[in-house]
């Protein structure tokens, strides 16, 4: 059995990290102190400061026509209507700018679906929160006759709220908190349920196949920057809340009952959570249908660098995922030219090997 | 409980025995398992027949009757022998392949839920067979098999050796499986997309787990296949139900646990292999089978015959509803059917497993 115990996994990284206070003494606020500690946030800050620039220009710059970057910045600054500015301003821009909004609202669902179920595995994806923010708009394309982001958008929160809490009910059927594996194992079953169904009415029908047959393979490059507009204002309330919430989640992660004895409301806290997660998964699975294993991996990498601070990890992991999805997707338009590869295939097939080093590893890295 | 006279003292195995005896053999059959298993099997066998009738051209039960003893009108033999016979004996002998190869597996790993297709074997074995369809263009049934069979093996060595540290643990392996299979699809559903739109469809349809295509000539291959699998898995059965008191007794009991291991898994991955390559992956058979066998016989492991008479009835039973299903509103695959039955199953599988 490769899962972590829940109170092991919220002081593994902390026992590690500090080397002045004992860290179960000092609960909260988790050690600030340690050089090494800052010296890691450091390095991760300015890594992002660079990585996310620079994924934005790859963004802008590569890919089947390949400009170089003083035609990206003239094309950007002089809208004069030739190639290069139609080029950047109707195709490159829209993509680099949800990739980064994607990006960001699923790392920091992972982030905070990771914190909320204590469980190193947990992923929007892998929980089928986007499987089920996917079949309800689906369903809502096939039944209701649903066209455009501003239906897709309620679809999307209701299917994702749903599977959220259908997720955390199976995976917490028994006494206790909710094993890794079963919460996994509990995601993958509904997402194959859910899925299931999905197909079934796209196959059903032609007009939904056409509508939904490219949405559902995750791919930012058909979306348009109306569509983000629309959605935009419910992935900013999902960020904020999530920036709220890191604080007492840090106070979660040693245990219900610590945490309510240190002033948490436990309830209250889960519950946001989990409208959190519903806002961020589902708004970024309107637009793009759904990229797996971002959520899942960006949290752990971030962890590498800031250590188990909920408020460092969560704030982090926002720009850290935006630099993944750019990359994934500039590395999907540059292995398949003329044509590419969805950004969702990408991270897929990036994502499986890291759950894999993941249930791999004897420890997971401390939550 | 023990008689006074008589040397051979009768043991109580918990379930209702009758030992038959000749001068050279001796054999203790489980009644409940046999009666639940033949029933199982005759009930898969009158549903797939019974399914015969129904179609774009609908035929009554005389009718159907009538063409499969070698009477009635020749159009009515044809629709019923050349057309819908092969569906049917599909349905019936990959139910009991899929059952078979759930049996293995979960006996194997000692975990209900460690069946290929949650494992994502026939992940692998579709993405061989898309490969080979839509990039390599060779349609034949012998290359789609072969491809499917070595894409199976593949992934399922994959799957082992990333699960294996110090031995191989049951969940570990579920999660590395899902990994594999989470992979495996995002490529297939990439290579879908690359496809023309009409290939695209077939291969979509078919990539939901679809009876319907099966013709004679892609059954009779399938069928002598399915007969090596067969009795590949009789001359296992013994050493499974041995490695499953753990290796170090399985030796005692004369099992060699290594070849024996080798030969259960290309014969639990041949099995869904062959389903794969004839019908595309049909999803959560193999997973339910097993259990519910195991639950109706009252056994304490799971069981070969009985998990395989279970993947036979539910396997026809799915293809009644989707046949049923295609008929009232629109053709649904029956791989559909059983995700979307056998997920439910998995869900209630969990909470109860939560539960203890």
């Amino acid at each position: 059995m490769t899962r972590v115990p829940p109170e092991a996994a919220g002081t593994a990284g902390a026992g590690r990290a500090s080397p002045a206070p004992g860290p179960s003494s000092r609960p909260e606020p988790p050690p600030r102190g340690g050089r090494h500690r800052a010296l890691g946030r450091t390095v991760g800050v300015l890594l992002l400061l660079v990585a996310l620039p620079s994924a934005g220009t790859a963004s802008l710059a590569w890919g089947t026509n390949p400009l170089t970057l003083d035609q990206v910045w003239w094309g950007l600054w002089r809208r004069d209507g030739a190639e290069a500015d139609l080029i950047v301003w109707t195709l490159r821009v829209p993509r680099t700018v949800v990739g980064v909004l994607v990006g960001a609202a699923f790392g920091m669902a992972g982030a905070l679906i990771q914190a909320l179920t204590r469980n190193p595995l947990a992923d929007p994806g892998i929980l089928g929160v986007n499987a089920g923010a996917g079949f309800a708009v689906t369903l809502g394309v096939g039944l209701l006759g649903l066209t455009g982001m501003g239906g897709y958008v309620w679809c999307a929160f209701a299917g994702a709220a749903v599977a959220t809490v259908l997720v955390y009910l199976i995976g917490s059927a028994g006494r206790g908190p909710a094993r890794p594996v079963t919460l996994v194992l509990a995601g993958v079953a509904l997402g194959a349920v859910l899925t299931g169904f999905s197909t079934f009415l796209t196959l059903i029908d032609e007009h939904t196949f056409r509508s939904v047959r490219t949405w559902g393979l995750g791919s930012i490059a058909r979306v348009s920057l109306d569509d983000t507009l629309a959605v935009l204002p419910f992935l900013a309330t999902g960020m904020l809340l999530a920036l709220l919430l890191s604080r007492p989640l840090n106070s979660l992660a040693l245990g219900d009952d610590l945490a309510s004895s240190l002033g948490v409301r436990v309830v209250r806290t889960r519950v946001l959570g989990i409208v959190a997660v519903t806002l961020l998964a589902g708004g970024a699975t309107a637009l793009t249908g759904g990229l797996a294993f971002v959520g899942l991996m960006v949290p752990h990498v971030v962890r590498w660098f800031v250590g188990p601070d909920q408020r460092w990890i969560i704030a982090c992991s926002a720009p850290a995922a935006a630099v993944l999805v750019l990359a994934a997707d500039v590395l999907g338009r540059l292995v398949a030219r003329p044509s590419e590869v969805e950004v969702g295939i990408v991270t897929a097939v990036v994502g499986a090997p890291v759950l894999i080093a993941l249930v791999r590893a004897r420890r997971a890295s401390g939550l | 409980m023990a008689r006074s006279e008589g040397p051979p003292p009768r043991v109580d195995f918990g379930y209702a025995t009758r030992t038959v005896r000749t001068r050279s053999f001796s054999a203790r059959i489980p009644l409940r398992s046999l009666t639940i298993t033949v029933l199982l099997f005759a009930l898969a066998a009158g549903v797939a027949v019974g399914a015969l009738g129904i179609g774009d051209y609908p035929l009554t039960v005389p009718e159907v009757g009538a063409a499969l003893t070698g009477g009635g009108e020749a159009f009515h033999r044809t629709i019923v022998v050349a057309w819908r016979l092969p569906v049917a004996v599909a349905v019936v002998v990959f139910g009991a392949l899929l059952g078979v190869g759930g049996a293995i597996f979960q006996s194997l790993t000692r975990n209900p839920l460690g069946s290929p297709d949650v494992i994502g074997f026939d992940a692998g074995s579709y993405t061989a067979v898309v490969l080979t369809l839509l990039v390599v263009g060779s349609g034949g049934y012998w290359s789609i098999a072969s491809a499917s069979l070595l894409g199976g093996l593949t992934t399922a060595f994959a799957v082992y050796l990333l699960a294996y540290r110090r031995g191989v643990q049951g969940f570990r392996l579920i999660v590395v499986g899902i990994g594999v299979s989470a992979m495996l699809g995002s490529v297939n559903a990439f290579l879908i997309t690359r496809a023309d739109i009409d290939d695209a469809m077939t291969v979509g349809f078919w990539g939901a787990g679809s009876v319907t295509r099966v013709t004679w000539d892609g059954m009779t291959p399938a069928l002598v296949i399915a007969a090596l699998v067969a009795l590949a898995a009789t001359a296992l059965a013994p050493s499974l139900r041995r490695l499953e008191l753990g290796d170090d007794a399985a030796v005692t009991q004369g099992a060699r646990p290594g070849p024996a291991r080798l030969g259960l898994l290309v014969t639990g991955v041949a099995t869904t292999a062959l389903v794969t390559a004839a019908a595309g992956p049909i999803g959560f058979v193999a997973l339910v089978a097993p259990q519910l066998a195991r639950r109706l016989t009252r056994t304490p492991g799971v069981g070969l015959l009985s998990a395989a008479a279970m993947g036979a009835a539910l396997l026809a039973g799915a293809h009644l509803l989707s046949l049923v299903l295609s008929q009232v509103y629109r053709p649904v695959p029956v791989g559909l059917v059983t995700v979307c039955l056998g997920g439910l199953y998995l869900i209630r599988l969990l909470v109860r497993e939560a539960r203890r």
